[in-house]
């Protein structure tokens, strides 16, 4: 080892302690901006000591690493905070995109001298990088609305699924024995790009959280892959921590649905037809003027706000606050209940409350806020469905029963804001909406918000 | 690749294991989309395999795959931390009321 190799790994030490310090700041909202700062300073002095490697030629880096940041940049400047969940889901395929790449060109390059050790970590790099990359930007297509989000599904679905992964494991294995069978090499990249496609397909836009932490978790293991197929330690570590996230919050994604993995992967939960039983003896809805609910919220001791996807999509965040601000005016103390599949990926509702500067503090989990909602005079459901289905609870038949819900029902008088009449994502009745105790205010969340801030001050 | 490095490259594995675990399971639920795109940026240190990709590949070919890896990588990085940031830089403790028991401490 001469001095510059010295550096090198110098650098890839310091980087790879300053991500898990980075990471580590991230348990407070208040050490987590100092943390990135240190992970990003981390990444520099990996990036810095690569560059110090002997015997490269820059053109090709240097123009890869401008055009990247330019267009990295112009994503952390413009894209809105409603978008978040398409712009990471779009960032976890090109990061295992770049990965996927890697390793091909490994193999590409040395296909015949790659032990069999070099080849199973370059076959997994490969594999879960490419089928993250199409995977992720099935994801994104469907979260931007560019294919519809109800699940797609044909016959023999998971049958055929599982053949696409057996062929691809299949390939896999021949080349363990017979490295130098390039076309199976490529056969199997190319399965895997469809693989991607096809496991991300019958997936409903509701469940979006799961794969997007599972994703995130198979972008991070490709990472690491690479790094056990260069014998690099940063790449190990960094990819590790992101798989191993990833993993966590999956779980944890799961557990606030009261799922196992394997349903809301192959499940195609939400499909149409899927769970038409149990309509039509619920009762009628009791709609609601904005009058009446401005007099009952300015009234108030207690109101929580519980919002969902539709808050997101009607981009009411900052009406809400204002809501809030004139309710918190008057003396009405106001809190967020945030359930933790709400919205299209983990903590989504989370950001755009923070977006709309609501302090965290406001900000309550199912189980701190629960057990207030039998003293809270009103309950706001802002386009929020499955999250707040009392039959969750109620009825054992249900197909979300079990799942924890935000027990808004409980609450002296709860108002749900809602677009129209129609059922929820995953075409389940929602009995909380024929409840005596349930106002229904519909229109847009954003009109309907603004129109009760006005209602309120003059109250 | 000896077998005393591989064994090494699985003490690595591990440990990171355990210590991401620990790590991770502490992030609040507040902060777990900022999370996932920190750890997405994170893991564009696939950057630094790309960049030796691209600046040593034998053809054409390799460096043209190690040029969009390093694109790819470098979205993902430069995107990803920044994105990170502007999302931290949203999350304020209450100004006003101090009667409020902030501490979301998970159980």
């Amino acid at each position: 080892m001469n001095a510059t190799k010295y550096i090198i790994e110098f650098s890839y030490l310091v980087a790879s302690i300053l991500f898990i310090l980075g990471l580590k700041g991230m348990s407070h909202p208040e050490s987590a901006r100092r943390g990135m700062h240190l992970a990003e300073f981390g990444m520099l002095m990996a990036v810095i000591g690569t560059l110090l490697h002997s015997g490269m030629s820059y053109e090709w880096i240097i123009a890869g690493l401008l055009i990247g940041s330019t267009i990295g940049a112009m994503m952390a400047v413009w894209v809105p905070m409603t978008a978040m969940p398409q712009r990471t889901a779009l960032s976890h395929a090109f990061g295992a995109f770049a990965a996927a790449l890697v390793g091909i060109a490994e193999y590409y390059e040395h296909g015949a001298e790659l032990g069999q050790f070099k080849m199973t970590a370059i076959g997994f790099e490969v594999m879960l990088g490419a089928l993250t990359t199409t995977g992720s930007l099935m994801a994104f297509a469907k979260l931007q609305g560019l294919v519809r989000g109800t699940p797609m599904t044909f016959r023999g679905q998971n049958v055929f699924n599982m053949t696409l992964l057996a062929a691809t494991i299949g390939c896999f294995v021949y080349l363990l024995v017979v490295p130098t069978a390039a076309p199976f090499f490529y056969v199997m990249v190319g399965l895997a790009f469809l693989f991607g496609i096809l496991l991300v397909m019958p997936i409903g836009a509701a469940d979006m959280p799961v794969v997007m932490s599972l994703l995130n978790s198979y972008a991070g293991l490709a990472a690491a892959a690479t790094g056990f197929a260069l014998s690099n330690n940063v790449l190990i570590i960094a990819g590790t921590l992101d798989g191993f996230s990833g993993f966590i919050l999956s779980v944890l994604m799961c557990r606030a649905m009261n799922r196992s993995m394997t349903n809301v992967l192959f499940g195609a939960f939400g499909s149409a037809g899927a769970a038409a039983a149990g309509d039509g003896e619920m009762g009628t809805m009791r709609e609601v003027s904005v009058d009446d609910v401005a007099v009952q919220l300015a009234y108030a001791n207690q109101v929580i706000f519980a919002p969902g996807y539709g808050m997101a999509t009607a981009q009411a965040q900052h009406i809400v606050r204002e809501l809030a601000s004139v309710l918190e005016k008057r003396g009405v103390s106001v809190k967020y209940a945030i359930h933790p599949v709400a919205g299209r990926m983990p903590g989504h509702m989370n950001v755009l409350l923070a977006e709309a500067n609501v302090p965290y503090s406001s900000l309550y989990e199912l189980e701190q806020i629960n057990h207030e909602f039998p003293s809270t005079d009103v309950a706001v459901v802002i386009g929020a469905n499955d999250v707040v289905n009392p039959d969750a609870r109620d009825n054992p038949n249900s197909p979300i029963a079990g799942m924890p819900i935000l027990e808004v029902d409980r609450a002296r008088s709860v108002v749900v804001l809602k677009r129209g009449k129609g059922k929820g994502f995953a075409g389940i009745e929602n009995p909380l909406f024929f409840k005596p105790v349930t106002g229904m205010l519909y229109g847009d969340a954003k009109d309907s918000l603004t129109k009760l801030v006005q209602a309120v001050q003059h109250a | 690749m000896s077998s005393e490095t591989l064994i090494a490259a699985f003490y690595v594995f591990a440990l990171a294991a355990f210590l991401g675990y620990q790590v991770i399971s502490r992030v609040p639920p507040l902060l777990h989309t900022p999370l996932m795109s920190a750890t997405n940026a994170i893991s564009g240190i696939s950057l630094v395999g790309s960049i030796v990709l691209a600046g040593t590949g034998g053809n054409l070919v390799s460096k043209l795959l190690g040029f969009t890896a390093v694109t790819c990588a470098t979205i993902n990085v430069v995107g990803g931390f920044g994105i990170t940031d502007r999302m931290l830089k949203m999350f304020k403790k209450k100004e006003t009321a101090p009667e409020k028991k902030s501490e979301d401490e998970k159980p």
